[in-house]
């Protein structure tokens, strides 16, 4: 049971991660219908700003991810206003494959600027303790990630439900037309969606960096095919639903590794995201609706 | 109908050209004037011609965007690598099996996964392509993430060019027939099609299943022609080269498709020295071609013998193809 339990504590940090990544998708997802692949590596720029203001600036880890946060937001707004824009109207295919292309892109303009080489993140910043709260093994490292991630969780709640803006992005992903109407400017409300997911991708990027000490340029692309799976598990478009897919997810994930193959940790994600689409594809907490002729 | 009389004529110079280029080659290669780079090129680029045609059925014609294809060569790859090497049967029982494996894995893998739509369908495909990846990595008897050494090379110019001609005219034929008009009316209205009492389910699944079973036989003709084969070298990146290739060439257009693969095969053969950036140009392509020309090189049009005559008689302009 302890060891059930140390499990679940260890999952809760990676699931934490997964979450803030999944509400990138998620809130992408909602407001144009986009599956973004280049999410995971807007996730490993951020990881990369992290470092490198960490190692080169000097910074702290706070100042480093609020570094990584802001250039991050801005690349996403710029990823949108040249790729995504102009593709708004036409297929979903057309969208998609440019998704991917932007993914190669940011990855292998990264191999080719820094190398393919792995990076080990400065430890110094961040000296490894270990707490022993009732038998179970706690680290600074995971409270860490834990408490900024539910920081940042909370403060996205606040923006999407109390501010303007937040209901600008609820009016957008639920009617685009009408919400022109009522006088919001969807382009803009689509720039600060993408700004926000960004920022929390970048978050997670530092975090990943932190959690795993090293990191690499195609580090984006596994846990972003995870937190995808985990903002499916929730129901995409769905923001509580990302929250607790991406824990769910990092839980899940640890369970696997903890008590049989770690081989088999990518295959399972994957198996869950089957299993979700063919069961209930609107995910955990999503609505059925009717299709419409 | 009434061209029914002249379509034997028409049939003997196509295998007249056929021949010719076959032989052609084949003189080249025993004369020594293709030199061992140069036909591992023309190897690669027959392999993308499979891949790329047999991904168009599905991505283009059938309109299911798949993003695991690479999970069908491998299982082709390896089937028939267990056949030749582990089971001692000859080549051809070992492609046969790769073609029918492979089939079989798009049928048990596009029967859930086709009820899905669009994004959820691309994601559901490239879930089950790394399964695939994942699981081969994790069985023993096929040498886990190591792979298996030491393949035969039994894929020959004559084989190969085969296999090209036959996945070619197969899928070409099938879109000419009732079956192919089935298929590309569930892509231009899945809705309507349905209302006309096509069985869609029925012909997404044989289109998902006809583009598994040539990517097996791509598997098969990779296999035994590189020595080595490794479950990474079928990972989602592999796939996304093979839709690179069906995007450019115009979802939809068989010929697109083959005009690609070329391309970009000698694209990549330029670029070898700078993976990095041939990569970068990989992922401009893909963006600019969806921003710009969506439709890909050729739409979903055909370069046939009547765009050469119309180009001819000098009537330039729109070509549309029957």
């Amino acid at each position: 049971m302890l060891e059930f339990l140390q499990q679940i504590i260890n999952g809760l940090s990676l699931g934490a991660i997964y979450a803030l990544i999944a509400l990138g998708y998620t809130m992408v997802y909602g407001i144009i219908n986009l599956i973004n692949f280049a999410h995971g590596d807007i996730m490993m720029i951020g990881a990369y700003v992290g470092f490198f203001s960490v190692s080169i600036l000097g910074s702290n880890i706070w100042v480093a991810m609020l570094f990584a946060m802001i250039t991050c937001a801005v690349l996403g707004v710029v990823i949108e206003k040249i790729a995504y824009r102009p593709l708004r109207n036409s297929t979903r295919i057309a969208a998609l494959i440019t998704a991917i292309g932007v993914s190669l892109f940011l990855e292998y303009t990264t191999i080719f600027l820094l190398g393919p080489n792995q990076r080990v993140f400065p430890s110094e910043v961040f000296p490894m303790e270990t707490y022993n709260v009732m038998g179970m093994l706690v680290s600074n490292k995971e409270i860490f990630i834990f408490v900024s991630a539910v920081i940042l969780m909370l403060i996205l709640q606040y923006i999407i439900k109390k501010t303007k803006t937040g209901k600008a992005m609820r009016a957008v992903s639920v009617d685009q037309e009408a919400a022109v109407l009522m006088g919001i400017s969807v382009d803009r409300t689509i720039s600060i969606t993408f700004a926000i997911g960004s920022a929390l991708a970048a978050a997670a990027g530092v975090m990943v960096g932190i959690y795993y000490n090293t990191i690499n340029p195609l580090m984006g692309i596994i846990p972003g095919l995870k937190a995808f799976v985990a903002a499916v598990l929730g129901g995409i478009g769905i923001v509580p639903g990302a929250m607790v897919g991406g824990f769910l997810m990092g839980i899940l994930e640890t369970l696997v590794s903890g008590y049989g193959s770690s081989l088999y940790r990518d295959a399972v994600a994957f198996g869950v995201l089957i299993l979700i689409l063919i069961i209930k594809p609107t995910g955990l907490f999503g609505k059925n609706t009717g299709e419409k002729v | 109908m009434h061209e029914k009389k002249v379509t034997w004529g028409r049939a003997l110079i196509e295998i007249a050209i056929l021949v010719a280029l076959f032989t052609l080659v084949q003189y080249f290669i025993t004369t020594g004037l293709l030199n061992r780079y140069y036909q591992i090129n023309l190897t690669v680029m027959c392999i993308n011609i499979i891949l790329a045609v047999s991904l168009n059925i599905i991505n283009g014609f059938t309109g299911q965007l798949s993003l695991g294809h690479a999970g069908f060569m491998a299982i082709g790859a390896y089937a028939s690598v267990i056949m030749t090497t582990m089971l001692d049967q000859p080549f051809i029982i070992g492609i046969l099996a790769a073609c029918v494996i492979a089939a079989l894995a798009g049928f048990i893998i596009g029967v859930p996964t086709l009820r899905l739509k669009g994004d959820y369908l691309a994601i559901a495909t490239l879930a089950f392509g790394e399964i695939i990846r994942v699981v081969l990595q994790n069985i023993d008897y096929v040498g886990g993430p190591a792979g298996i050494v030491g393949i035969p090379k039994l894929t020959t110019w004559p084989l190969l060019f085969g296999a090209t001609i036959i996945t070619i005219v197969v899928i070409v034929n099938i879109i000419n027939s009732s079956y192919g008009r089935a298929i590309i009316s569930v892509r231009e209205d899945e809705i309507a099609a349905e209302l006309m009492g096509v069985n869609t389910t029925k012909y997404k699944v044989l289109g998902f299943v006809v583009g598994a079973l040539f990517a097996g036989l791509a598997g098969a003709m990779y296999a035994h022609y590189f020595y080595i084969i490794k479950p990474e070298t079928f990972n989602f990146l592999k796939s996304f080269d093979i839709l690179v290739i069906v995007v450019l060439g115009g979802l939809g257009s068989t010929t697109g498709a083959v005009i690609a693969a070329v391309f970009i095969t000698l694209l990549n053969a330029f670029l070898q020295k700078y993976a990095a950036v041939r990569m970068i140009l990989y992922a401009l392509t893909l963006i600019i071609v969806m921003i710009y020309r969506p439709q890909g090189l050729m739409g979903n049009k055909e370069l046939s013998r009547k765009t050469f005559s119309r180009i001819w008689s000098g009537k330039n302009g729109p070509v549309r193809n029957k």
